[in-house]
Order: C-alpha cells, then structure tokens, then sequence
C-alpha cells in the first residue's frame, strides 16, 4: 500500500518502512522551533528542575515575536530571559526581534521537503507549505523534545484537498481557508490536510502557507503541500541549498487518503468569518453593512509582503475612513524592508494606516491593537474567539488582506472587489 | 480514581476562553482566577478541587497555549470527559498528569451531578443518576507517564534510570 507525504516522512522519522494510520510511533526531530512564549520561558525551570540539557543546540530556533517590543516589566523579563537561554545552551539560529517564527523559518529556508519538525505553538503548520512535517506542540511538549529528541505520534490520516481553477479578482488563499473552515469543520484531530491542484500549484510560498498554517483551524493535526520548484525557489532565496531528492517527497500514486475533496477557486468569493469562530463562515455578501471600528492587518497568517500588497492595492488613491483605525503589524522586519523598498509602505501610510512594530501583536492579545468591550474589529489573522484580540464582548471578523483594507476604506465589512478592478 | 462535582460545558470550548491572552504574563494563579471566564464566568470562583469537566467536541481547540491544561489543573480538575479534543490541548493535559478521556455520553451529564471516574479502567459512574459508563481507558503508551502524575516525573523517572 502506498503512503501519502506526511505518512512517509513519520516512517522516516520513526526508522520505519512502513506505518499505518493509527499506528503509535516514536519520531526523531529535526528541528524545533521554541518561541518566546512557551520557549525558554516556560522550558528552561524544568531543564533546571531535571538537571539537564538542551539535546542539540543545532537543531533548536529560537524566535522572539509574541512579547515584542517590551511593554512592560514583565515582557521584557520574559524577552531577556529568551536571550539569556540562547546564550546559555549556545544555540546558533536566535532571530531576536526579527519578525514572526512561522514567517522567520520560512524566509530562511530552514523548512525543507521531508523534514520532520515541531514547533510551540500551534500554527507551526505553517512550515508544512514546504513538504515537511511540522506541526504545534505545547510548552510541556516542547520540554520533553528539548530534553529527548523524540516525540511520540499517534500516525494520522490523509485528507486531500484539491483545488483547480483561477482565482477570480479580490479572492486568494485566505478565502480558500475560510470557506474550509465552514465546509470540513473543526474536528479534524489525527488528520492531515493535503492541499494540491493547480490552484494550489500556481500559488507563491507566501500564499501556500496560508493553507497549511490554518489547518490548525481545521483542528488537524497539521497541513502539508507537495514541494516543486516555487518550493525550491523560496528555499534557495532563504540561503540556504535543498537536498538533491527533495522533490522526491511526494505521496504515492496508490496513497490511502480518508477522502479526498475537490473544490472550484473560480467559483469562490471572498469569504467572512463571523465571531466567535473560524468556521462561523459565509461570503462576504452575507456581511455586509457590519460597521467596525478596527481593521487589523498583522499576525504569521495575514501580515505578510503579499498581505500589506493586497492592502495597498485596495487603498492606492484611497482613506482610511472617518471614524474606523485600520493598524498594520508587519510579519517581519523583512516584510517591513521590503514593503518600504517597493513603495507598499508609503501607500498604506497615505491612506492613514497606523504602522505597528512587527510580531504576534494583538492577533492574541499580546501586543498593541487590542479591543476594548463591545468593539467591533475585522482582522488578517487565522482565529476569533470570544476574547482572542482582547475583551470578551469585542467582536472579531476574520477575512483576507483585501476584505480587510475594503472594510477599512468603508468603515463597514464591504466587498471588496468594488475596490479592485 | 477521582470523584467530583461535574461542570458541563458545550463544543468547542477553546483554549483562548480556558487561559486568555491578556493574563499571559500574570502568575498562573490569576490566570486560573480568569478561566473559563467568556463562557463561564462563575466557574473558576465556584469549582472544587475533584471536580470533573464534562464538555463536549473539540475541547481545547485552538492555541497551544499549556496554560489552558495548567490553570485546569491549578483549579484541583480530578479529570476531563469531552466527546473530542484538540490536539494540542489533549496531549497537554495528559502532560500534566490529567486523567483525560474521550467520553461519547457526555450529553447524559448534568452540571452538578457527581461523578466518580476510573481513568485506568475508563468506568465513569454518576453517582446523582446511577449509570455507569464503560468507555476507553487512558492509552496503553501512555499510562506509565500518567501514572507517574506527567512528563516531568516521567522524565524523572527516565533520566535516573538512565533512559535518556
């Protein structure tokens, strides 16, 4: 029986030929992603309680992006400890203060086809765009992987989801995953989500990502896409060298898959995500009118180069309206590089977008943006439940880059294909 | 064995609503204080320690924030019988040394009622009512670890006895 790709890069990992669906095994690592958040912070006094040590350094990133800049005493505590951790284990790859870990991994090109990684924090599915296998863990978890190297999987099952067809204006990979959201439903715990299709294979890295790190709205164990050259591209453009078979990483011809779903882009219109949950979703006609008082660019999901581009070009020769604060939070200190070198910065700041220092920012709470009561917000990030942005009684729409620069320019959830031709 | 009082909780219970993000940086003692707090909010003042939450589909979607599982836990939770899990939150609590399981019938359980659970055996008697409930005991791979009351002592009990 053949295997899909997620199937068997766990053969892999777990020294196996083969596995089945249901199978519990024991993964080897290769590389982990510890954030500020549930890193150092919350590993490190158990690292001291155990009386032992990192496992290898060299298989360790540690990124900072949920706590920064520091606020406050507390943040920077915590900030100070990330970096006191790193010095103390010697872990060579510690991007400080650079932007996103799932947006960091992907611009270094240190998620590759057939890997087998895990990351604190539940959009780690992110990296699974790049065919491999990367899925969150908690900070507990993440404990015994720093101390063992291992981690034990129970193997999931596949679910390949394929999309053909073009995208018809205003509607990109975001609107894919919305509408995913309603149409598979949450519970999908012990699947993985394989994405594919000419849809799929047109996309950049940068939207590709999208599907997989909102598997973790699917509640799937994670997402994955086959690699091909875009992949190898984006790898390369990363630094760093793909290995020579790494196209090989593929699922077989006769793979089992648990179903597979096949689903037309052109027909799809841009989609809303009404509070308080991802899969409370519907076309953005079924919400228009919404009057909000936030729009929120930002966050590993929405604030990329490609996410503030779909801003700009909504709000090119367009304002912010009366009234309503549309905030950006860059995904990186590259995206912020790179949006000032081509020009995209200085039309979102024309139009009187309010620039926020890049991290996790208030997608969780976290950062500046947060919701006061009752305030109704529509925002680039993956998740809206009660609370998620700030007070309990804040409202959260979730829709692509476009859908939330429209809002903003209407001061209302408006379609925004009125705004692009 | 744990025995408690039962907190009824619906699907979806999400791990923003168990442990919200404004109280991140607070001791876990505030962030318990503020659990369920969205949905519930007379839960974290009112439950006792060997109380059992009964929830569900998807318990614990979302984040993977540990905290979810720890302010649980710091709230004395004896065990957790939802219907399904999130992923993350699931194999958190079992981290923490929670008796967790996947328990089909939780639409039978009434709040308040008490409940004794067997979390090896997987029998879950309500006491209020008199049914009893067989369902699947904690996984076989893992009941060393639980038993040991989590993966800390687990790994304890690995590195001592040079296992790791």
């Amino acid at each position: 029986m053949g295997l899909t790709l997620q199937q068997k890069i766990i053969a892999r990992a777990s020294g196996r030929d083969q596995v089945t669906p249901g199978e519990i095994v024991t993964c080897q690592v290769d590389l982990a992603l510890l954030l500020d958040s549930g890193g150092p912070r919350r590993i490190w006094p158990r690292l001291r309680e155990l009386g032992v040590g990192v496992w290898d350094p060299d298989k360790i990133v540690v990124v900072t992006d949920h706590f920064t800049p520091a606020v406050d005493a507390a943040s920077a505590a915590i900030l100070k400890l990330t970096r006191e951790f790193v010095a103390a284990y010697r872990i060579p790859r510690f991007f400080d203060m650079q932007g996103i870990g799932h947006v960091i991994l992907a611009e270094h090109g240190l998620a590759q086809p057939g890997m087998f990684m895990v990351g604190g924090d539940s959009h780690s599915s992110n990296g699974g765009a790049f065919g491999c296998y990367m899925a969150g863990f908690g900070a507990i978890e993440m404990t015994g992987v720093v101390v063992t190297g291992e981690i034990w999987m129970q193997v999931p099952e596949t679910i390949r989801v394929n999309w053909s067809g073009a995208f018809g204006t205003g509607v990109v990979a975001k609107d894919i995953m919305l509408f995913l959201c309603r149409e598979l439903g949450i519970d999908n715990a012990l699947r993985v989500i394989e994405y594919g299709g000419d849809t799929v294979e047109a996309m950049s890295m940068s939207e590709r990502v999208v599907l997989t790190n909102m598997a973790a709205e699917l509640g799937a164990e994670t997402g994955i896409i086959e690699p091909d050259e875009t992949t190898l591209e984006s790898i390369r453009a990363g630094g760093q060298e793909p290995a020579a078979d790494a196209l090989n990483w593929r699922s077989d011809a006769d793979a089992q898959y648990l179903v597979t779903h096949v689903f037309d882009a052109a027909v799809l219109a841009p989609q809303i995500a009404a509070p308080h949950s991802p899969e409370n979703s519907g076309a953005v006609g079924d919400y228009l009118n919404v009057a909000i008082d936030q729009a929120y660019i930002g966050a590993c999901v929405g604030a990329k180069l490609t996410d503030l581009r779909m801003a700009a070009e909504v709000l090119t020769g367009r304002k912010v309206a009366a009234g309503t604060r549309l905030l950006i939070a860059p995904a990186s200190q590259k995206v912020i590089r790179d949006a000032a070198a081509d020009g995209t910065l200085q039309t979102l700041t024309a139009a009187g977008a309010y620039l926020l220092p890049t991290g996790c920012g208030a997608c969780a709470a976290l950062g500046a943006g947060i919701l006061a009561e009752e305030e109704v917000c529509i925002s680039s990030t993956n998740r809206n439940f009660r609370g998620r942005m700030g007070a309990n009684s804040a409202q959260v729409y979730l829709g692509s880059p476009y859908s939330v620069a429209a809002a903003a320019v209407a001061g209302r959830i408006t379609d925004p294909r009125e705004f692009l031709s | 064995m744990s025995r408690g009082r039962a907190w009824v909780f619906g699907d979806g219970v999400n791990t923003d609503v168990m442990a919200p993000g404004l109280y991140f940086k607070s001791s876990m003692e505030e962030m318990a204080r503020h659990c369920m707090e969205a949905i519930a909010p007379d839960f974290a003042p009112n439950v006792a320690a060997g109380d059992i939450v009964v929830a569900g589909r998807n318990f614990g979607i979302g984040s993977a924030r540990e905290q979810a599982a720890m302010a649980l836990q710091h709230l004395g939770i004896g065990a957790i019988l939802a219907q399904s899990y999130g992923r993350i939150f699931y194999r958190n609590a079992l981290n923490f040394g929670i008796p967790t399981l996947i328990f089909p019938a939780s639409g039978e359980i009434n709040a308040g009622d008490e409940l004794q659970v067997d979390s090896v055996a997987g029998v879950v008697e309500n006491l209020t009512t008199g049914h009893r409930y067989q369902v699947a005991g904690l996984p076989a791979h893992l009941m060393a670890m639980v038993s040991a009351g989590g993966l800390m002592p687990w790994l304890k009990h690995r590195i001592a006895n040079k296992d790791i």
